[in-house]
């Protein structure tokens, strides 16, 4: 058992010490146009909500060109929204995607997916059309700038936002906030996890 | 004893990872994998599933390197679950894989693996069920075999031959272009010379 502790101890050192630079697998459904900013700070911003508190209400335009209110969902689905940092950066273009094919799960748990972004329409727009058709509302919390964000406490201070996922229930109170590492993606299966603890 | 059994596979995936990128790094191979050249060095985990082992002729251990596997020709799709081009192609893929595995000619001769970029066993899983993918994908979490790779954008796909003295050669390797499961497989026969 303790040669097993130095064995990981060992390989988890040398993972750390080799593996400086950040590495993306970017979809070759965005060609050249992704913009890598390179490594960011992980976050850069505080949480102002915590859970177990009902989530701030917000309304925002919707790629589609509705308006989407988080109030239209009480009572009726729980939501899970999912700020990214950017339009056509790393990670970001390779996150939604893949939200795209696991519909079924958030049906299972009766949930609905909000993609937000601090990007105008027209960006979300030319950006998530490089995905293929999206099941779930894009929104744009472009102005007020970040105003969504902001109110969440994720905002960053460079006018992005942070990569971060919150779940709310049916009731509208927040059940799961996860800020993830801005250069990395967060596992799928951490949100599988919090969306069947919700029927629990 | 039970939770140590079940930190085993984690123990050997962290090894695996730490031996492959050692040797990367050490062979300088962050470059996309270029005809005419080898593999980079790297250890996959022998699949649980049978016929999955089966498949790829493994006999059983803990690590396999790609030119174990018994075949002719192996065709690496470095794939994520996360890419659109990488989702709607799967289905055509896997056309691909029932074509070679329903001709006598080339049943057994031609091999096709998926490395998951950046995708948990979870998330390879997803990919493989929402697809029904019937060929072995192995997960890349952190993007280790990737960045021997060269970190090339997704999908992108490696043709191997094996030759009958144990030696290999990459004679494919190229991003998207994949046009469908016959032009592909017609390519693959030119290239490798099984034609």
């Amino acid at each position: 058992m303790k040669k097993n502790g130095k064995l990981i101890a060992t390989a988890a050192i040398v993972l750390v010490l080799l593996w400086s630079t950040t590495v993306f697998a970017i979809s070759d459904a965005f060609k050249q146009n992704i913009y890598n900013p390179g490594l960011l700070k992980p976050t850069d911003s505080v949480l102002k909500v915590t859970v177990g508190e009902y989530a701030p209400g917000f309304s925002l335009p919707a790629v589609s060109g509705e308006k989407i209110s988080l109030s239209q969902y009480r009572g009726k689905k729980n939501v899970v929204l999912s700020f990214v940092p950017a339009a056509w950066t790393p990670v970001c273009s390779d996150q939604w995607p893949g939200y795209n094919i696991v519909k079924d799960i958030f049906d299972r748990h009766d949930a609905i997916l909000l993609g937000i972004t601090v990007d105008n329409i027209p960006t979300l727009f030319a950006w998530t059309n490089q995905m293929g058709a999206l099941w779930f509302p894009v929104l744009s919390d472009f102005w007020p700038h970040g105003a969504v964000a902001g109110r969440y406490g994720v905002l960053r201070s460079d006018g992005t936002s942070e990569r971060a996922l919150f779940v709310i229930d049916k009731k509208g109170i927040i059940r799961y906030i996860h800020v993830n590492d801005i250069n990395k993606r967060p596992r799928l299966e951490n949100l599988v996890k919090e969306l069947k603890g919700l029927q629990e | 004893m039970n939770n140590e059994i079940r930190k085993i596979p984690i123990t050997l995936a962290t090894i695996a990872i730490s031996l492959a990128l050692l040797h990367c790094l050490a062979f300088g191979s962050n470059l996309p994998p270029v005809k005419g050249d080898v593999l980079p060095e790297i250890n996959l985990l022998v699949p649980e599933n049978a016929t999955h082992r089966n498949y790829l002729g493994l006999k059983g251990g803990t690590f396999f390197k790609i030119p174990q596997i018994k075949a002719k020709v192996v065709i690496i799709e470095i794939f994520s679950m996360y890419c659109p081009h990488c989702q709607r192609e799967a289905p055509e893929i896997n056309r691909l894989y029932s074509i070679i595995e329903g001709s006598p000619d080339l049943k057994g001769k031609i091999k096709l693996v998926g490395i998951g970029a950046g995708n948990s066993p979870f998330e390879v899983q997803v990919f493989k069920e929402k697809y029904t993918v019937p060929f072995p994908l192995f997960s890349d979490e952190d993007f280790t075999l990737h960045k021997c790779f060269g970190e090339v954008r997704t999908p992108y796909f490696i043709g191997v031959k094996m030759n009958a003295d144990g030696t290999h050669r990459i004679f494919y390797s190229k991003l998207g272009e994949f046009k469908g499961a016959e032009p592909f497989l017609e390519l693959m026969l030119r290239l490798s010379g099984l034609q």
